[in-house]
């Protein structure tokens, strides 16, 4: 696996030269420092960790200024491991944007947006009962029966209802690079990426 | 799993359009709601290539930059047709200002709901 930590900077298109538009989202990715290496003698697993994020001075600890001594960095905001890499690398090895090529696809992790409390139309796409209510009123977005009683006499868990929606770590698999921007550490990813315009993003491939 | 702190912008409004991604054109007259314009769109035909032209009123421009769009509103056979191009697409060869039209509003809606002598905009001049 290969990773990149990065920031969501948003979206828009692009035309190609038959006059097709193509959704993007733009990521500020890398350069990141690999601060750690790994081994199974050492730690019991083959990994490295990658650093990237600027962080105020005044934040820093000493722990974390020890951390990036090795790798010859200043303490970042965000520490992310690689496990078993197909390539190896050094303490102090920087990768950035021409890890991936156009045309690749790349997995995206995110933070999504927080929606808050949520019914089950919105959270779970449940389809509500539209118009046939039979007369009652509030019913139209109801959920419906969540079990039967003599038997099984209990609502079994990991019933779908409704509750806190969003603001959790997802990923979304196979996104097309459109292009890159080496010169300014850009991505173009084909599609929408979970989380705010801002936020920090995970490539993987 | 994975912590991911969020970092916050100062300032977000035009950091995609500034970042020098797209080349936007510079080719198309300056036109806004209520301009007449006869839009030369591409269309392909087999191997072929024509311009099909689509003249109307403008009732809004709506966007910036990369994704702005403009809507023209004609009637066709008695039939209102509304056709949305994107400003920057290549498709779109030539855009032509027939005529300027005087309006108060940038988004003219009201013309929807109007048909006839009460449908004219009246010209701008000078």
């Amino acid at each position: 696996m290969q990773r990149l930590i990065g920031k969501k900077i948003g979206m828009t298109s692009l035309f190609d030269e038959n006059g097709n538009n193509t959704p993007v989202t733009v990521i500020e990715a890398g350069p990141c420092v690999v601060t750690q290496v790994k081994t199974e003698d050492k730690e019991g697993y083959n990994a490295f960790q990658i650093s990237w994020g600027d962080k105020k001075e005044k934040h820093w600890t000493k722990a974390e200024v020890g951390h990036a001594k090795a790798s010859n960095s200043t303490p970042k905001s965000v520490l992310v491991e690689v496990r078993n890499p197909r390539i190896e690398r050094k303490v102090g090895d920087v990768l950035d944007v021409n890890i991936f090529s156009v045309g690749e696809f790349v997995d995206v992790v995110g933070k999504s947006k927080g929606k808050g409390f949520q019914g089950v139309v919105k959270r779970h796409g449940f389809a509500g009962v539209g118009e046939s209510t039979h007369g009652q009123h509030d019913r139209q977005r109801a959920p419906g029966s969540i079990g039967a009683s003599s038997y099984p006499s209990k609502v079994f868990k990991g019933t779908r209802m409704a509750g806190r929606t969003g603001n959790k770590i997802n990923k979304i698999s196979s996104l097309e690079i459109i292009k890159i921007i080496p010169e300014q550490n850009l991505i173009l990813i084909k599609g929408a990426v979970p989380g705010f315009n801002g936020s920090t993003v995970i490539l993987e491939k | 799993m994975i912590p991911l702190p969020s970092l916050k912008f100062t300032k977000m409004s035009n950091r995609i359009n500034d970042l020098g991604i797209h080349t936007l054109r510079t080719d198309l007259p300056s036109f806004k709601a209520g301009d007449r314009v006869a839009v030369h769109y591409i269309i392909k035909e087999g191997n072929k290539e024509r311009p099909q032209i689509f003249q109307g009123d403008v009732i809004q421009r709506r966007g910036q930059g990369a994704t702005e769009t403009f809507t023209v509103r004609k009637i066709s056979n008695g039939v209102g047709v509304e056709r949305i191009f994107p400003t920057n697409s290549p498709k779109v060869s030539k855009v032509e200002l027939v005529r300027s039209g005087k309006v108060r509003r940038a988004r003219i809606y009201y013309l929807r709901a109007l048909t006839g002598k009460k449908a004219r905009i009246k010209e701008r001049r000078g």
